[in-house]
This record gives structure tokens, C-alpha cells and sequence, in this order.
């Protein structure tokens, strides 16, 4: 039994866009979330495995380990992301952006002991983010439905086809032999829950609808993300008044409107940035 | 002795106009310093005392900030349809939420860095964005921290704050129109002030 797990993610978010699909059906009016009944039940189901498995575990590998290796555990996996980001900067034509990124896995690898130590980030080379859904976001795909799919969390129906393809490329998952392919994945996922911990009481705090409040802000966050931190701003929907632009205004207004998502809204969520 | 009085009067004015023209980015690095600070020698906000928290908040950091033109943004095309009286209900509602978000917020620290990006402001402008970036002490990713802010006659004012791209105002919207919605702008108080009891509740048993 060799690696099947793309495979089987694979099998697995088409059954979830089967359900999706079927579930589109009984939905709310929002027209960036059409299946969010689907979408609040595997939320549901989510935050119940992570309250029940992840986070207690998370807790205690945050409690139990000394910060030095936790910030070597992070940089270790990072550092193999790295190669993975600078393929994706390549391909949405950011070269020097590319090549500081591979500057950054030379260094780390060997000065930074296998990514164990970030060198490369005292050196002044950037840590970036990117992954195929940003680069088919860079490309001019638009969003498409958002899906909380099983223990990955939110995506956009782009982004879910990202993490195909994230997970069909992560140097992590087709390692071999399988046994420390497994203790890898779930370290690293484990790790990046732990890293988490600090956010969680914010979020309950601040959420009036803890599901509405995460979809937003993940929507909002892979915006960001596709436009390197610098996303046009909203365009001004009436000028002369102090409001800032209210894009989201489409789905507030009534039925009729929450069929029919506003134009300036899908240009502005489909719109591939203007190049640096 | 008349030209000393000059010179006082001539201070007087100049301590005045520069409260008034502290510049956006100069705004953010002061403030935020003055709270670092304050966090960083108080071992009760360190261990989750979100009281004293919110006290730090609301005297050194709400002075700075425009509640009004925040929670008309997050209620956003519905702020028009609510009369004076619920506006002033719903801006008093999120300004607890935010200011509890942010005492939170401030009990989760720990020895984080800000970095505080460079600034120019071009002449004439009224309308900016400082960035400013938290640095993890050890793990962890970066996450930028901007600020939006206005002139006022009395100075520049926050009306947004985007943590990693995510603005915290903003983010409100969707669910604030859900709620107004399918129970008006009333449900929308209301269920603003459950939130606010509960996390009341949970604040005074820590």
C-alpha cells in the first residue's frame, strides 16, 4: 500500500461537493455562502473534534514541551514549506519573491540545521505565504462557494481545489516509510494548533456567531493573502458619504438581492491584482 | 519679565498644537508603547485579569478611537434605518464588545515585539492606514497589525483595525445583517447585550 493519501483527500472533497451540492438545496441567502447549512453542520462537527481531540492535546504538547522546541519544531516544517511556497511565487511570476524563498531553504537547511533555526528571517529574507489557491486566485479565479470541510476547516470552493493540489505537493505528505510520514503530519498539525492556542479566547470573546465570525474573517484573510497584504479597497459605493464602501452590502438588502450577488462584489473577489 | 511670559505663552500654544498634530503613525507608536509597557510590568494582566485589562483600554486607548463611526460600519447599510436612540444603544453595545475583545487580547500577551512599518503622510491627507507588524518571540508566524485611522478636529482618530488582513470591524458585518434581518434592529441590540452580559460573566469568575 504505497501513498494513497491524495488520493483519498481527493475522493473525499468530491464527496463533499456531492453533499455540497445536494445540500445547496436548503440554504440561507447569503450569496457567498450558498451551502451554509451543510457548511454549519461540519463546523459544528469540527469544533467538536477539536474540543474533544485536538485541543486538549495541543494544550498538552504546549504545556509539556520547552518553547525552544516548539519554535524548532514550527521552523523545521516551515522551513520544508518554504520549497513549496517558492514554487508557487514562481508560478504566479513573483521571481525575486521565488528566489529569496529558495535563498531562505539553502540557508536554513544548512546553517539552520535542517530548519531547525530560522537564519534566514535575521538575514532580512522575508518569510512568505502562498499556496495553489492564492495562486489560482492570482490567476483570476474567483472564490466560488465556501465549504468547511472535515478537520482542514474553511475554504472556497477555489481553495478546496488548492488543497488538492497543496496536499498532492507537500514534501511532508509523500514521505516514506509511511510511519514517519504519519508522525510528521500529525506533529505538524498538532504544532500548528498549539500555535493557535492564544487566538481562541479572542475569537470566543469577539464572535456574536462564532461560524459567521470564522467564515468572514477567513474570506477576508485569503483576500488579503491573494493581494500580498495590499488588496484594493472596496470601491466606494456612494460617494459624498463618510461610510466606508459596503461591498457586502448585495446580500443585506433583501431577497431579491440574494440571488443575485452584486457585480462590483464578484470584480472585486475575482479581480487578479495589478502586478508590482 | 515680559518676554518670560512669552515664552511660557509661546510653550502654552506650541504643547497644544502638537497634541493636535501628532501624526497617525506617531499616534499608534506612542500609544502602543505606553500599553506594552503598562502590560509588560503588570503581572495580573499577564495572568488573565481582564478587569484591570479593560481598565487600561479604556483610559489610554479609547480616547483615540472613533466607536461611532466603527459601529456604523459594522452595522453598515442598516445603521440607516435605526433611529438615534438605537444607534446610540448599538454603538455603546460594540464599543463593550471591542474594548472586552481588546483587554482580551492584551491577557494573551507575551513578549511579542511591534514593529512599526514606515510611515509618510502626504500632505492633505485625512485618511490613512499605519502598519505596524507583531513579532512572535519564538514560533509562530508574524501578523500585521494596521491601523485605519481619520483627522478629526480633535486629532486622528481609529475607526478600523485589521489584524493579518482580517479587519475587526468588517467582519462584523454579515452577522450583524443576519441578525437585523430576522429580528430587526432591535434583535440586533439584543443580541449584542447577551453577548455582552455573558461575557461579563465570564470576566468577573476569572
Amino acid at each position: 500500500m504505497k501513498t494513497t493519501l491524495p488520493a483519498r483527500i481527493k475522493s473525499l472533497t468530491a464527496a463533499i461537493a456531492a453533499i455540497g451540492l445536494l445540500a445547496g438545496c436548503a440554504s440561507s441567502g447569503n450569496p457567498k455562502d450558498p451551502i451554509e447549512g451543510f457548511n454549519r453542520a461540519m463546523f459544528a462537527f469540527n469544533e467538536g473534534l477539536d474540543a474533544a481531540i485536538v485541543k486538549p492535546v495541543a494544550k498538552g504538547y504546549d504545556a509539556v514541551l520547552p518553547s525552544p522546541v516548539k519554535t524548532g519544531v514550527t521552523n523545521f516544517f516551515s522551513n520544508i514549506e518554504d520549497l513549496f511556497v517558492g514554487v508557487n511565487n514562481l508560478l504566479q511570476g513573483k521571481v525575486p519573491e521565488a528566489v529569496s524563498d529558495l535563498g531562505r531553504v539553502v540557508i536554513n537547511s544548512t546553517v539552520g540545521i535542517l530548519g531547525l533555526i530560522d537564519f534566514a528571517s535575521d538575514a532580512g529574507l522575508e518569510k512568505h505565504d502562498e499556496d495553489f489557491g492564492q495562486t489560482f486566485g492570482r490567476w483570476g479565479v474567483g472564490n466560488g462557494a465556501y465549504v468547511v470541510i472535515p478537520v482542514f476547516g474553511p475554504r472556497t470552493a477555489r481553495d478546496t481545489v488548492g488543497l488538492v493540489l497543496d496536499i498532492a505537493a507537500d514534501p511532508v505528505a509523500n514521505h516514506n516509510p509511511e510511519r514517519t510520514r504519519d508522525l510528521a503530519l500529525v506533529l505538524r498539525f498538532v504544532n500548528d494548533r498549539a500555535n493557535l492556542l492564544p487566538a481562541d479566547k479572542v475569537i470566543e470573546e469577539a464572535a456574536l456567531d462564532k461560524y459567521s465570525y470564522m467564515r468572514d474573517a477567513y474570506l477576508q484573510r485569503r483576500r488579503n493573502l491573494i493581494h500580498d497584504g495590499n488588496p484594493p479597497r472596496e470601491v466606494e459605493a456612494d460617494s459624498g458619504s463618510t461610510d466606508r464602501p459596503l461591498t457586502a452590502e448585495a446580500g443585506v438588502v433583501g431577497p431579491q438581492a440574494e440571488s443575485a450577488p452584486a457585480p462590483a462584489m464578484l470584480v472585486a473577489r475575482t479581480q487578479p491584482p495589478e502586478a508590482k | 519679565m515680559k518676554s518670560l511670559f512669552a515664552l511660557f505663552g509661546g510653550l502654552l500654544v506650541a504643547a497644544t498644537a502638537m497634541a493636535q498634530d501628532v501624526g497617525p503613525d506617531v499616534l499608534v507608536k506612542t500609544v502602543t508603547n505606553e500599553v506594552l509597557e503598562i502590560v509588560r510590568k503588570d503581572k495580573d494582566i499577564q495572568s488573565g485579569n481582564t478587569k484591570k485589562a479593560i481598565d487600561l483600554v479604556e483610559i489610554k486607548v479609547l480616547p483615540h478611537f472613533n466607536f461611532t463611526r466603527m459601529t456604523q460600519l459594522a452595522v453598515a447599510r442598516d445603521w440607516r434605518q435605526a433611529s438615534a436612540a438605537q444607534q446610540k444603544v448599538l454603538t455603546d453595545e460594540f464599543h463593550v464588545l471591542l474594548v472586552r475583545t481588546y483587554a482580551k487580547a492584551l491577557t494573551e500577551y507575551k513578549n511579542q515585539t511591534v514593529v512599526f512599518k514606515p510611515f509618510v503622510l502626504k500632505a492633505g491627507e485625512t485618511d490613512v492606514r499605519v502598519r505596524t507588524e507583531i513579532k512572535q518571540a519564538g514560533a509562530g508566524k508574524n501578523v500585521e497589525l494596521d491601523y485605519w485611522l481619520e483627522k478629526s478636529p480633535s486629532g486622528w482618530k481609529v475607526y478600523d483595525i485589521e489584524v493579518g488582513g482580517i479587519s475587526l470591524i468588517t467582519n462584523y458585518r454579515e452577522s450583524f445583517a443576519s441578525e437585523v434581518r430576522n429580528s430587526g434592529i432591535d434583535g440586533l441590540i439584543k443580541s449584542l447585550q447577551a453577548k455582552n452580559k455573558s461575557g461579563e460573566a465570564t470576566s468577573v469568575k476569572k
